[in-house]
């Protein structure tokens, strides 16, 4: 499905690198890799920068409450679950349908390939694992507390309804449970909540509450995404025109449209081609497609142009030409990231370096001892290719052979023939990360926690995958490697104008963007070789064939008339 | 003009014709003529380039030019076929003997100097060798290309058949070999046309449409009569 052709050469390298620093890595933990210097206390480990905490606007004046007249709302509270009680005392059925949405549950069952999926178990290529550090990765949890597996998921009062609905800007989370002390220092230094401020400015979310967690997937600033990052709290039209601050500046719901709690637009199960299109007034509004809104003729009917770009929607999503870069907005999204560089410390301590500077002038970390070494990308092409929306996840129960390249922790399906499919653009974010050797599956590391065997503390990964698989009930053969994986992510924000979508010559030329895509003629880029060479044979024989023979003429005519003078 | 008659019992014998200046072809012929080759040259260079052989156009303006030319061109071949019905020319192309003496002339004879053995009639306008390439290019080449490019062009109607990608792979490859054997066609068509008494001769014919041909003593007195076709002496 994903032509390995650069890539096979590059994890060929990857591999001998790999096998090299294995030697030094796993016989020496690299925290006593001691380097001269004062190197500064890593005091700066927020991945989430928020400086501009303003709410975007969103006040469609149609609500039909004024939050601050509320009674049961002027407090005083001690705590977010207060509010939430205050909250679900007139929203008594919003719980229920809460409690049923993958915010809450973090969990998913794909109805077509049976797979359990959800963050709360799933792999990644990023921090490798939910599973087990929820005391920090469940910061992004709509819930309190959520820190091991004691949380009760049943108790109402546990939901989070400010993170999504705050209007104020003032409201954030934090870790449910301090780590070590490399990761103490986070979060440090914040002004309280102002919970009654808070409570009485509720509404429906802007684009900087799904934005507190979205944009900031995989550790930080556009790292997962790439078209989701900070720089769409206030976009410019450019960089989308559906976003557009001055413009249009839809919310994120004005699409991912909602029902009883539960939003269209799915990850794990992904409309790639919506065949339906418009519905009626009042009719359709189930999903977060682009046909739902422009109908599956978007281009004008009456310009040869337009018809033939009409054409086009039933094997190329709108995507494909709308979005023409990611990550262009200013802020970076990371592209690689490898894990076996982790542990490295100066005097003792985790450190990092800052050797990537993106557009809006940040300095992004390049290497982190918690974490390895990264990789940036910003205006990036992203990766194209056949897409029916079947996501399939490589978990933690899945065995793989590392021996076949590298491991698609998400990888989906799709083809040029199979009627259903479309090409898609993703963003591939490629990983070097720890396996099991000996059972070939990939591991649940532990690396958020107040104990010794935490990697965030002891930069120790054999403690911290044995402790991780162990708490998880997971086997584990006691041995670990490096593999390489890939993870998708189907692109669908930042769109940009029609006006910079993409030239036709983009896909149809003999270097296009397509390049990979095999097994279908496509004008422009495809020809047949032995024709051409025969119709190069037949077009330059008569061409030399008439230029001789009019040669000839011209000899022979001379020739003729000397004869027809003498 | 040399017409051949039967004379009954078997041999053929030839009756000379006085040579007049006449319009051999009509305007709408030359209008044909002209209009085509012009739109087969716009075709095939931007056909060359949507095939990737040239980036002097975007694909964009590529495909609209090709399109755009293409569907004149039908139009154009649709007036033409009924032209060439209801005017009776369509015998022009039909089959006739002599296409080896015309190919040993063109061959052989045109170097030593000697006349062409085909002589232009009103009738005649082509010769033997002109009738059959002008008979294989407008029932198989030009088809050929119109029929695949018609196919190509309504791609979106049938786009949705399982059998769709091989179609397009097919339809592709007929297409441009065509194209390569239309190319073809047109450098030997546009050398020959400096085969004439002048090089320019045959080009200043199917401009002005008049050429000095015999005329036997019927169509002479027939034009004179009637004044069906202009003669300018």
């Amino acid at each position: 499905m994903h032509k390995p052709r650069i890539l096979a050469i590059k994890s060929s390298t990857l591999a001998c690198l790999c096998a090299f620093l294995l030697g030094i890595s796993n016989q020496i933990p690299a925290s006593t890799d001691h380097e001269t210097g004062t190197a500064p206390a890593d005091s700066n480990m927020n991945f989430r920068i928020v400086e501009d905490t303003q709410p975007s606007i969103r006040d469609d004046g149609e609500s039909t409450a004024d939050h601050t007249k509320f009674e049961i709302l002027q407090g005083p509270f001690e705590s977010g679950p207060e509010v939430t009680k205050a909250c679900l005392s007139c929203h008594t059925e919003a719980g229920r349908h809460f409690m049923q949405s993958i915010h809450w549950t973090w969990e998913y069952d794909h109805p077509d390939t049976g797979q359990k999926l959800g963050k709360k178990t799933l792999i990644n290529t990023f921090c490798t694992n939910a599973k087990g550090n929820e005391g920090m990765c469940a910061q992004c949890h709509a819930g309190y507390g959520w820190k091991d597996e004691n949380f009760d998921f049943t108790n109402q009062d546990n939901i989070d309804c400010l993170v999504c609905h705050d209007r104020t800007g003032a409201y954030y989370k934090t870790p449910n449970s301090t780590g070590n002390k490399a990761c103490s220092v986070m979060f440090e230094g914040k002004q309280p909540i102002p919970w009654e401020k808070v409570a009485q400015n509720v509404g429906k979310p802007g684009r900087e509450n799904c934005g507190a967690c979205h944009f900031y997937g995989g550790g930080g600033d556009g790292v997962k995404h790439g078209d989701l990052d900070s720089s769409l709290k206030a976009p410019s039209r450019e960089l989308d025109v559906h976003m557009d601050a001055d413009g249009l500046n839809f919310a994120c719901t004005t699409c991912h449209v909602t029902r009883q709690h539960l939003w269209a637009g799915s990850r794990y199960n992904v409309m790639a081609h919506d065949t339906e299109g418009l519905g009626l007034p009042g009719e359709r509004r189930d999903v977060a497609t682009c046909e739902s809104c422009h109908s599956e003729s978007p281009h004008s009917n009456t310009e040869l142009t337009g018809i033939k770009l009409n054409g086009h929607v039933d094997k190329i999503a709108c995507q494909t030409c709308h979005i023409p870069t990611i990550a262009r907005g200013g802020v970076a999204t990371k592209t690689e990231w490898d894990w076996r560089t982790a542990g490295k410390t100066k005097n003792g301590e985790g450190f990092k370096e800052k050797n990537y500077t993106q557009a809006n002038g940040a300095h992004r970390a390049t290497y982190k001892s918690i974490k390895g070494s990264f990789e940036y990308g910003e205006n990036l092409v992203p990766h194209y290719d056949w897409f029916d929306g079947q996501m399939v996840y490589t978990t933690i129960e899945t065995r793989f052979d590392p021996a076949k390249g590298p491991v698609e922790i998400n990888g989906f399906n799709g083809s040029h023939d199979d009627g259903r499919s479309r090409i898609w653009p993703f963003k591939r974010m490629h990983t070097v990360q720890p396996y099991d050797k000996g059972n070939n599956t990939m591991v649940y590391m532990h690396l958020w926690g107040n104990d010794d065997d935490a990697y965030w503390g002891n930069y120790d990964f054999g403690r911290a995958i044995k402790v991780g698989m162990q708490k998880n009930s997971i086997p584990y053969s006691g041995e670990y490697d490096f593999v390489e994986t890939y993870s998708f992510w189907p692109i669908t924000h930042m769109v940009a104008p029609s006006e910079n979508a993409l030239s036709c010559n983009e896909c149809h030329s003999r270097e296009g963007r397509l390049n990979d895509l095999e097994g279908f003629y496509m004008p422009g880029r495809d020809s047949f070789r032995w024709l051409d060479i025969l119709g190069y044979l037949a077009l330059g024989g008569a061409l030399i064939g008439v230029l001789l023979h009019g040669l000839l003429r011209k000899l022979f005519s001379k020739k003729n008339q000397q004869r027809d003078a003498s | 003009m040399n017409t051949q008659v039967n004379n009954g019992n078997g041999t053929k014998v030839r009756q000379k014709g006085e040579k007049h200046y006449v319009m051999i072809y009509s305007r709408y012929e030359r209008f044909w003529h002209w209009s085509q080759a012009m739109l087969i040259f716009v075709l095939f260079y931007t056909g060359l380039g949507l095939h990737g052989l040239h980036n002097l156009l975007n694909f964009q303006l590529a495909v609209t030019i090709h399109t755009y030319a293409a569907l004149v061109l039908i139009v154009l071949w649709i007036f033409t076929t009924f032209w060439n019905f209801t005017t009776g020319q369509w015998r022009q192309y039909l089959f006739k003997e002599g296409v080896m003496k015309v190919i040993r002339f063109y061959a052989y004879g045109i170097l030593k100097g000697e006349p062409h053995p085909y002589k232009k009639g009103l009738q005649r306008k082509q010769n033997a060798l002109q009738s059959l390439a002008y008979m294989s290019f407008m029932l198989l080449i030009g088809p050929a290309l119109w029929a695949s490019g018609m196919i190509y062009l309504i791609y979106d109607l049938w786009s949705g058949y399982a059998w769709s990608s091989q179609g397009l792979t097919l339809i592709a490859f007929v297409h441009t070999a065509a194209a390569y054997l239309m190319g073809t066609f047109v450098i030997i068509h546009v050398y020959m046309t400096t085969t004439g008494k002048t090089p320019t001769h045959y080009i200043k014919t199917m401009i002005t449409g008049y050429d000095n041909v015999e005329l036997t003593e019927a169509e002479k007195a027939y034009i004179e009569e009637t004044h069906a076709i202009s003669m300018k002496d």
